[in-house]
């Protein structure tokens, strides 16, 4: 810990209880940037309940600090008689707090209703969560591992399970909402600013729940078409292998390895032409259709050794995509 | 007025009834004399010895977590068994030892006593309700031996029904019979309140540890059950199939949490309400006041008991949950804040122009306040609408949480085990050490919690085994925290051991407290009282005067030193 750290802590101390002084990256001493139009309006909320509490906690323990040392036993001090009780203090102490926390209910509610409905015509992106990945598919089809979206747009997001629940949380547009199997689920979000902010799941959902981690990638006016047009048809613009060792490494990697190395799933070195021991003793040739299958289908044919945790890609990957995986593997030879 | 009581009359006198040189310690010998004991103070003392178990034990699994997340990548376990970790640290610190804590442990000891009664109502299913316990904690100890459980100690579906690891099994049928235990005390607490109040204490006579015991044993009643049930369903739909929460066997994963909440919601009052109840007794004793504003303070437990039904839901507002649903369940959450708030400012009122005695109990008793007031108000930020979405699942909540259920009840635990210590066991305990302990977990429980809200509303989502660069400073931070904190523990368990064997003889009132536990020996005959005591006031001290001679108290009207 150094002394500009240090000092760094300092400055967002004294940030953190300045509303009017926060906004910009890296956030405050409590909040993370205000990346969204509505995270102003919740952090405004946030603040007026810190003052609230800061003002009843101070004086909670002021009282019973100024208690302890007035009335603390010593020589010559001895306890009075007083009232033991007071109809006109009980009130008080009843009625106060009930009018400030129907007053926290009233602005947490009003922020709470705009960030439940989203402005007409905004952009729509599906949302999927599947044990370990986020998955955001926009309107052409096209399938990505990070949220793109535009700035200054309003963008819904229709969020959907295949496996657990699991909960897109991104704190910089201080959204949350559960991704839910069996059943949809709504967010939506107007950037502010251009910058990189990160996704995370905040549900529970297994052994990777803490690395199911993506980006809110928000793109200056015009660029995300850019973006969108080239990501659809990344697979034109790269050989089969590019393209597979690409797909590879944005999908698989958190479970297979491709240097030896056993991961959640076997490693791909060396998987082709491999003949597997699978969990019902028989064995199996890795060749294209035992590949295709275990994208696909992945639950039929069990490594022996492995728990059987791999989802299905079964509609997130196109055929000439798994064909590409399929090339690429065939290059990662054991030599 | 009792018509159960076995003994007539109604004698008198205030001081030291039932002294003897036997006690319930040495009413009988051998290790069958407790293992099937009906004395209510030996199953107290039982259940004491069970929980401080369970309590190192999740202890001991909060240093690994904490130890784990000293860096952002991997440190010392892998990820399932971190995952594990924290799913058993939250079971075994629930189930096995903050819910029976101060009802269990120390209600079954002091309860009757405060009652100036021989023993609970129902001393058999006292002991049925003991070994239900004990049934639990072993399950709850098997499924960690076959494997662990990684679901978090929600076991939320379809993640419970579906995760390789099958323990889940024996820890959610532990939790099951666990229940019973809990609704086998609660109904024994409830009819002795009732039935074997003693002459002279009608109900807004009673010490307001009873009223705390009394609520938290109408939720334990009419909450449990529901946990009972919903856990049974869900073993039922992992081995059999049956949909009732999986949406791929036509079930629905949110129904769960709302069974799983109408329960998980009213125990934290479970939790909260003996505490509570601790702490009122410990404010006017160490401050020698007379309790301030009693009936509110008696009234807002009950009124606790049954708004915390009301706002489960609060736990559920990103779960997709109607907006409607959401906005109500907002505004009743807010409804359970005022009687909380109403207790602690009586608790101040009673401190106002006493003589405070700073012994360990109120430091304690301090503690609390401090802490559950910082737990309590960062609640107001989960009860907003706004502000609960950003922060919900964040650490922000296990701070807010462990302020509540550990600054709160734990904290009200080990003031209630200071203060009652002297009566357990005869003995009194270092002082300054009991001090300087307090202390040292005050601090190191800061340290360790504090830094967690600031990290949650910063976005670190809870149930991390890697987490962000960014946060490193805090969990650090955190994690040296919790190590002062545990050598607070240490301390304690060490000075308490030394003074079973070495410490001074108690006197039967050390501090000074008109309730009628004091009046008896310590430790207390096998049947507490010759004769059933007369109650008067639980919180008029003017009769009492502190004997040097003895080290405690004595009554004026008749100084004859007791125990
Ligand atoms: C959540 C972790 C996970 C992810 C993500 C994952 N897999 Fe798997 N995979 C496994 C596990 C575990 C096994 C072994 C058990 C089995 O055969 O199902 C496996 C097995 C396989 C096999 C069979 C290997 C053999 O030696 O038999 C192939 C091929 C495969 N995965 C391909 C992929 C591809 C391609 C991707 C990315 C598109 C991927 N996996 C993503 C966990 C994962
Ligand atoms: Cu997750
Ligand atoms: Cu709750």
């Amino acid at each position: 810990m150094t002394v500009t750290a240090l000092m760094d802590y300092a400055a967002f101390i004294i940030h953190g209880f300045i509303p009017g002084l926060n906004g910009q990256s890296p956030g405050t001493f409590w909040m993370p940037p205000q990346a969204s139009t509505l995270a102003p309006e919740v952090d405004w909320v946030f603040y007026l309940i810190l003052w609230i509490c800061i003002f009843f906690f101070v004086l909670i323990v002021a009282l019973m600090t100024w208690f302890v040392l007035h009335y603390r036993k010593r020589e010559g001090h001895a306890e009075e008689e007083t009232a033991h009780h007071s109809m006109a203090l009980e009130l008080t102490w009843t009625i106060i707090p009930l009018i400030l926390v129907v007053l926290i209910f009233y602005f947490g509610f009003k922020t709470y209703l705009r960030m439940k409905v989203a402005p007409a015509n905004a952009l729509e992106i599906y949302v999927i969560g599947q044990k370990w990945n986020w998955f955001f598919q926009y309107p052409n089809g096209h399938i990505d591992e990070d949220l793109h979206l535009p700035v200054d747009t309003p963008v819904q997001l229709i969020i959907r399970s295949e496996d657990v629940t699991h909960s897109l949380f991104i704190p910089a547009f201080r959204i949350k909402m559960d991704a839910v199997p069996g059943r949809y689920t709504r967010a939506w979000v107007r950037a502010r600013e251009e910058g990189v902010f990160p996704v995370y799941c905040a549900e529970y959902c297994g052994t990777q729940h803490s690395d199911m981690l993506a980006d809110a990638i928000v793109h200056e006016p015009g660029l995300y078409e850019v973006w969108l047009e080239k990501a659809s048809n990344l697979l034109n613009t790269m050989t089969p292998v590019e393209a597979g060792q690409y797909l590879v490494n944005k999908r698989c990697s958190q479970c297979h390895s491709v240097d030896g190395t056993a991961d959640v799933g076997p490693s791909f070195l060396g998987v082709w032409g491999r003949e597997e021991t699978l969990a019902d003793g028989s064995t199996s040739v890795v060749e294209e259709n035992y590949i295709r299958e275990s994208i696909l289908e992945p639950s039929v044919k069990i490594a022996a050794g492995y728990e059987n945790v791999m989802p299905s890609f079964k509609g997130k990957l196109k055929e000439e995509e798994i064909t590409a995986i399929i090339e690429y593997l065939k290059t990662l030879k054991k030599d | 007025m009792s018509d159960i009581v076995a003994y007539p009359g109604t004698a008198a006198s205030p001081q030291a009834e039932g002294h003897t040189e036997d006690n319930y310690l040495t009413h009988s010998r051998g290790i069958m004399s407790w293992l099937i004991t009906l004395d209510h103070k030996r199953i107290g003392v039982m259940y004491l010895i069970s929980i401080l178990a369970a309590f190192f034990l999740g202890g001991m699994m909060a240093l690994l977590i904490r130890t784990e997340l000293l860096t952002p990548g991997d440190t010392i376990v892998d990820a399932d068994t971190y995952n594990k970790l924290f799913t058993l640290h939250g079971a075994v610190m629930i189930f096995l030892f903050i819910i029976p804590g101060i009802p269990a442990a120390m209600g079954n000891f002091v309860l009757p006593i405060m009652l100036g009664a021989k023993d609970v109502a129902f001393p058999r299913l006292n002991l049925t309700s003991y070994y239900l316990y004990v049934i639990g904690a072993v399950l709850a100890v098997v499924s960690i031996v076959v494997g662990g459980v990684d679901t978090g100690w929600t076991f939320y579906t379809p993640y419970s029904t579906t995760t390789m690891y099958w323990g889940v099994y024996w820890l959610t049928f532990g939790a099951f019979i666990l229940g019973f235990s809990s609704i086998f005390t609660g109904l024994n607490f409830i009819v002795t309140i009732h039935k074997l109040r003693p002459p002279g204490m009608d109900w807004f006579k009673m010490p307001l540890f009873l009223w705390g015991l009394y609520g938290t044993s109408v939720i334990q009643i009419l909450a449990t059950p529901v946990l009972g049930i919903t856990l049974l369903l869900l073993i039922v739909e992992r081995a059999l199939g049956i949909g009732i929460f999986d949406p791929s066997l036509g079930g629905d994963p949110v129904l769960y949490q709302h069974f799983f909440w109408f329960y998980s919601h009213p125990a934290v009052y479970i939790m909260i309400l003996p505490a509570m109840g601790v702490i009122s007794e410990l404010v006017s004793v160490f401050s020698r006041k007379h309790i301030f504003g009693y009936t509110f303070i008696a009234y807002s437990s009950i009124a606790i008991a049954l708004l915390s039904f009301l706002v489960w839901g609060h736990h559920m507002f990103t779960s997709g949950q109607s907006g409607l649903a959401n906005m109500i369940f907002s505004l009743l959450t807010f409804s359970v804040s005022i009687p909380s708030a109403i207790k602690v400012f009586n608790w101040l009122a009673t401190m106002y122009k006493g003589s405070i005695h700073l012994d360990t109990p109120m430091l304690y008793a301090l503690s609390f306040i401090f802490l559950f007031g910082l737990g309590g108000l960062t609640g107001l930020f989960l009860g907003a609408l706004a502000t609960s979405v950003h922060l919900h699942d964040t650490y922000f909540i296990v701070a807010h949480f462990h302020y509540v259920m550990f600054g709160g009840t734990v904290i009200a635990f080990l003031g209630a085990l200071h203060y009652w210590w002297p009566k357990i066991t005869g003995r009194m305990y270092n002082e300054p050490l009991g001090r300087l302990s307090a202390l040292i977990i005050f601090v190191g429980f800061n340290m360790t919690f504090f830094p967690q809200f600031v990290m949650g509303s910063k976005g670190m989502p809870r149930r991390y085994y890697h987490y962000a660069d960014e946060f490193t400073f805090y969990h650090v931070f955190s994690s040296i925290g919790s190590y002062i904190m545990a050598i607070g523990f240490f301390l304690i368990a060490g000075y308490l051991l030394h003074s079973m064997f070495r410490g001074r003889k108690a006197p039967a009132n050390p501090w000074g407290a008109a309730t009628l536990e004091w009046k008896c020996s310590s430790p207390p005959p096998h049947h507490n009282f010759d004769e059933p005591p007369q109650a008067g006031d639980p919180y008029d001290f003017s009769d009492l005067v502190y004997d040097s001679a003895i080290g405690g108290y004595v009554s004026k009207q008749n100084p004859q030193p007791a125990g």
